[in-house]
C-alpha cells in the first residue's frame, strides 16, 4: 500500500463524483431536485464511449456525452418545471429511462477499444514533493479542469450577479419572479447544466478513469453517491470536492487492502478468504447512507445550506411561496 | 406631465378564477400625489385587482391606463418599467441574502461580479431621502418585520417607482411601527409619489387616505370618494353590506378555580432561538385570558407547549397535574382542547371526510369505537348532529374537509374541540381570514364555553378581538409577557407600547 498511489487514484476517480456533484449542486440551488444523476451519467458514459469508437475522437465523445446528459435532464425539466410534477418521482423515472437507453444503445460496445482521453503532466507543479506526482502527473485534462471548476463554481454562486439570481430562484422564487427574474427559464438552464456535467462525468469514467463499457457496472451507483455528496457538502462546491476525492481514495484503498498477504504483520483475512471483501466493497455505499442520515439531520437542525424552495414546484400567484 | 390624466386608471376590470369572479367590472382611479385607500373584507378581491396592476395576473377584460397611456402587462417586469411597484403582504424577500442583494435582484447591475460597496452607498442615500433606515449589509432573516417592510419599499423606490401599491402594510406591524410607516407614506407623497393602500381596517383609512375605493365581493361599492364627508360607519356598511356590531355582549360572572397554571416556561423556536422567556400565566374557570401581540413574538410556541407539541423548560399544570413535556394525549385526557393556528395543516386532515375529522379525538370512545373497531354508522350520525348544531355548511358528512370554506372548516374544528366539553381551551387566531358572519358565530361559541365554565386562552393578532372577548389581557413581545391588564380598565396606548416591547410603567 502506497499512500501516493491511493491519493493519485483517489483524485482521478474522485473527479467523476466531483463533476456530477457540482452539476447537481447547481440544479438544486435553483430549486429542482434531480435524482436521475445515475441515469444521466450512464447515458453519458455510453454516448462518450460509442462516439469515440465511431469517430475515432475521444473529445468528440466527451462533447456528445455532455449533450446527451443535458438533453436527458431537460426531460426532467419539462416534467417538473412545465408540468409541475413531483420531482422525486420524475427523478427516479429519469434514472430508469437513462439506464435503459444506455443499456439498449450500448449493446455490443463491451470489449471494444476506442481512442481514450490522454494523460498529461503539469510542468513545474509536478515537481512539488509528494503532492506533485499525485496531483499533477498522469491525469487527464478533465481532472485538472476539476481543480478549476470547484473554486469557479463557488465564486459564481456566491459572488456574481447570475449566481445571486440562481440562489434567489432556489430560495424564494416568488421574490425573484416579482422583480422580473425569469424563474422558469433559469430553472431550465440549471437543470440542463446539471445534466451536462453528469454526462461529462460519465464520459470521464468510460474514456479515462476506468476505460471501457461494462453496461450498468460502468457507473456502479456513483450517481447516487454524487447526490449524497451534495447533501453531505451542504450545497458547497469545496466540500463536494473534498468529499469526492475522499470517496475516490476510499475506493482505491479497498482494492489495495485485498492484495497483500500480510497486513501490518498479521495474516490478511481478505487475502485468505476473498468472500470477506464483499463487505469491504459495500463500504462506500454504507458510508453514503450514513452520510445521508447524519447530513440530513444536521440540515434539519440548522437548515444549513439547503435551498428553501428545493423540490417545490413554482406556480405563479400561489400564496405562501 | 399631462395634468388631466390620472396616475392610474383601471376600467371595467374582470378577473376570474375557477368558480370565483374575483373582480366584476371594477373601476379605480389613482390621482397623482394622493394616498388612495382600497378597502374591503378578506376575499373582496383587493389583492387580485392590485396583482393585475402589478403584472402578476392578466385581466380577462377591461383596460389599464398609466398616465393616460393604455398598457397591457405580461409580467411584473412590464409593470416595473411603467413605474409601478408593489409592496406585497407576504414579503417577497430572499431571507438568506442581504438587503442590498435583495434590492438589486432582477436588475442588470452590477454587470457580473458583486462588489457591493458602491450600491450600499446608493441605497443609504435613498434611505436618507425617505427616512427608511435599515443596514444594507444585513441579511434579511436578521431583520424585524418592520425593517423587512422598509426593504420592500426601498426595492420599489430603487427601481424608480412613482406609483406604489401597498398590500395590507400594517397587518404585521406594531402600533409604533404603523405610525412610522404613515410618516414615510406622507413623505413619499410629498415628493410626488402616488400610493394605493390596501387595508380592511377602517381607522387607518380615516387616518391617512385622501380618497377611498371600497370593494365588496368583487364589486365596487364606493368609487374614489373623498375622505371628507365620509363616516366610519358608512364605510363599514359598504364594506360588509349591513350594519356591523362593533361590540360583543359579554356577561360578567363569578370566576372559578385556577384550571391552567404555567410558571417560568421557556422554549425554543424551530430555528433553535429562544421564543418564550420565563412566561408565567394562569387562567381560571370561566375566564378568557387574551394574549395580544404582533405576530411571531412567541404566540405559536406558547400554544404548542401547552398542548404538548413543543418541549419547554418550566412547569405547566392543568387542574393540578403537570403536563409540560408530556405527549399531547396527556393534555387531551386532562380536558385540553386546541384550536390551532393552521386549519389545514394542523387542525384537520383536508383530504379526509368530515366524519373522519370529527372523530379524530374521540374514535376510541364508546359508542364510536371500542378501541379496536370503529362504528362508522354511529360516527356519521354523530357528525351530522354536530353539522346541524354548529351550522356547518357542507354537502354531506362524507365530503372531504378540504372542500369546506375557511369559516365552515373552522366551525368543524370548533365542533370537535368544544363538543368534548373542554376544561381548558387554547384558541389560536380563531377568526383569522373569516368573513364577518363566521367571525360572529365563532366569537359567540367561545363566549358560550366561557359561561359553561371553561378556561380559555385566546391568542390573536387582532387587538380588537382580544379587547372585546377577554376578561384579562396579557401582552407578549419577543417571548416575554410585558404585562397583564384587566379588560375593564384598558388603555390602548399602554397596550400598544407593550406590544412594541416597552415594559409596563408601574405607577
Amino acid at each position: 500500500m502506497n499512500f501516493e498511489i491511493i491519493l493519485h487514484a483517489g483524485i482521478a476517480t474522485g473527479s467523476v463524483l466531483l463533476f456530477a456533484a457540482i452539476g447537481e449542486i447547481l440544479t438544486e440551488r435553483s430549486g429542482i431536485l434531480n435524482l436521475g444523476v445515475e441515469g444521466m451519467m450512464l447515458l453519458g458514459a455510453m454516448a462518450g464511449f460509442g462516439t469515440s469508437l465511431a469517430t475515432n475522437s475521444a473529445w468528440l465523445g466527451v462533447a456528445v456525452a455532455v449533450l446527451a446528459g443535458g438533453l436527458l435532464s431537460l426531460a426532467h425539466g419539462l416534467v417538473t418545471i412545465h408540468f409541475q410534477a413531483d420531482q422525486v418521482v420524475s427523478g427516479l423515472s429519469l434514472t430508469f429511462l437513462g439506464t435503459g437507453l444506455a443499456l439498449v444503445l450500448g449493446e455490443g460496445l463491451t470489449g471494444q477499444t476506442p481512442p481514450l482521453l490522454l494523460d498529461y503532466n503539469i510542468p513545474v507543479l509536478q515537481s512539488i514533493p509528494f503532492l506533485g506526482p499525485a496531483l499533477f502527473q498522469d491525469h487527464g485534462l478533465l481532472v485538472y479542469a476539476g481543480y478549476l471548476l470547484t473554486p469557479f463554481t463557488w465564486f459564481y454562486i456566491q459572488k456574481t450577479r447570475p449566481g445571486m439570481h440562481l440562489r434567489a430562484v432556489g430560495e424564494k422564487p416568488a421574490a425573484a419572479d416579482t422583480l422580473g427574474v425569469n424563474v422558469y427559464g433559469l430553472r431550465y438552464l440549471y437543470v440542463f447544466v446539471g445534466g451536462c456535467l453528469a454526462g461529462l462525468s460519465g464520459a470521464l469514467i468510460s474514456l479515462s478513469v476506468s476505460p471501457g463499457w461494462y453496461s450498468s457496472q460502468t457507473t456502479s451507483g456513483q450517481g447516487w453517491i454524487a447526490i449524497a455528496l451534495v447533501i453531505f457538502a451542504q450545497w458547497n462546491p469545496f466540500r463536494a470536492a473534498l468529499g469526492g476525492y475522499l470517496f475516490g481514495m476510499l475506493r482505491r484503498l479497498i482494492l489495495d487492502l485485498q492484495g497483500p498477504r500480510l497486513l501490518f504483520g498479521l495474516v490478511n483475512p481478505l487475502y485468505v478468504n476473498s468472500n470477506y471483501s464483499f463487505f469491504l466493497i459495500m463500504t462506500p455505499y454504507i458510508l453514503t447512507i450514513i452520510a445521508l442520515i447524519f447530513g440530513s439531520r444536521a440540515i434539519a437542525k440548522k437548515r444549513a445550506g439547503s435551498p428553501s424552495a428545493l423540490g417545490i414546484p413554482y406556480i405563479r400567484g400561489e400564496r405562501g411561496q | 406631465m399631462n395634468s388631466t390624466s390620472p396616475a392610474v386608471e383601471m376600467k371595467d376590470i374582470v378577473i376570474e378564477f375557477p368558480g370565483v369572479l374575483a373582480n366584476d367590472h371594477v373601476n379605480l382611479t389613482l390621482q397623482e400625489g394622493e394616498i388612495h385607500a382600497l378597502l374591503g373584507e378578506n376575499g373582496a378581491g383587493k389583492s387580485t385587482l392590485m396583482n393585475a396592476l402589478a403584472g402578476l395576473y392578466k385581466p380577462a377584460s377591461g383596460t389599464i391606463r398609466v398616465r393616460g397611456e393604455l398598457v397591457s402587462f405580461n409580467s411584473p417586469r412590464d409593470a416595473i418599467l411603467k413605474g409601478i411597484g408593489m409592496v406585497h403582504q407576504h414579503f417577497m424577500l430572499v431571507p438568506t441574502q442581504t438587503v442590498t442583494e435583495n434590492i438589486l435582484l432582477g436588475l442588470n447591475e452590477p454587470r457580473f461580479v458583486m462588489s457591493l460597496n458602491k450600491f450600499d452607498q446608493k441605497i443609504l442615500d435613498l434611505e436618507e431621502k425617505y427616512g427608511l433606515f435599515v443596514d444594507p449589509t444585513t441579511k434579511i432573516w436578521q431583520l424585524s418585520v418592520g425593517e423587512q417592510q422598509r426593504v420592500e419599499i426601498l426595492k420599489t423606490l430603487y427601481r424608480g417607482a412613482n406609483i406604489l401599491i401597498m398590500d395590507e402594510p400594517t397587518a404585521v406591524l406594531s402600533p409604533r411601527e404603523i405610525d412610522e410607516l404613515m410618516e414615510t407614506m406622507r413623505s413619499m407623497t410629498d415628493q410626488g409619489k402616488s400610493i394605493i393602500f390596501i387595508t380592511h381596517k377602517l381607522g387607518e383609512v380615516v387616518d391617512i387616505a385622501d380618497r377611498v375605493t371600497v370593494l365588496r365581493k368583487g364589486v365596487v361599492t364606493a368609487e374614489g370618494e373623498s375622505m371628507k364627508g365620509v363616516t366610519k360607519k358608512d364605510l363599514a356598511q359598504r364594506m360588509v353590506g349591513r350594519e356591523v356590531i362593533f361590540t360583543v355582549e359579554r356577561e360578567s360572572h363569578e370566576l372559578g378555580d385556577v384550571v391552567m397554571e404555567m410558571t417560568d416556561v421557556s422554549a425554543l423556536n424551530n430555528r433553535g432561538l429562544p421564543a418564550l422567556k420565563d412566561v408565567s400565566l394562569s387562567v381560571r374557570s370561566g375566564e378568557i385570558l387574551g394574549i395580544a401581540g404582533v405576530g411571531g413574538n412567541g404566540q405559536s410556541e406558547l400554544a404548542e407547549v401547552i398542548t404538548g407539541l413543543r418541549k419547554c423548560s418550566g412547569k405547566i399544570f392543568i387542574q393540578g397535574e403537570e403536563i409540560s413535556n408530556q405527549p399531547p394525549i396527556k393534555a387531551i385526557n386532562r380536558g385540553v382542547s386546541h384550536i390551532p393556528e393552521d386549519r389545514t395543516a394542523v387542525g384537520t386532515a383536508p383530504s379526509l371526510s368530515l366524519t373522519d375529522n370529527t372523530i379524530m379525538k374521540g374514535y376510541k370512545k364508546h359508542p364510536i369505537g371500542d378501541g379496536w373497531r370503529i362504528n362508522f354508522q354511529v360516527a356519521q350520525k354523530h357528525t351530522s348532529k354536530l353539522k346541524d348544531k354548529y351550522n356547518i355548511i357542507a354537502p354531506s358528512v362524507n365530503t372531504p374537509a378540504g372542500k369546506l370554506s375557511g369559516g365552515n372548516l373552522q366551525k368543524l374544528i370548533l365542533a370537535r374541540e368544544i363538543n368534548c366539553e373542554p376544561r381548558f381551551l387554547v384558541a389560536m387566531q380563531p377568526t383569522r381570514g373569516l368573513d364577518v358572519g363566521a367571525i360572529e358565530d365563532i366569537r359567540a361559541l367561545l363566549l358560550e364555553q366561557r359561561s359553561h365554565g371553561a378556561a380559555i386562552l385566546l391568542i390573536s393578532e387582532e387587538l380588537e378581538e382580544v379587547l372585546s372577548l377577554s376578561d384579562r389581557i396579557a401582552v407578549i413581545s419577543e417571548g416575554k409577557i410585558m404585562g397583564i391588564v384587566d379588560s375593564e380598565d384598558v388603555d390602548i396606548d399602554k397596550i400598544g407600547m407593550m406590544m412594541a416591547g416597552m415594559q409596563e410603567i408601574r405607577e
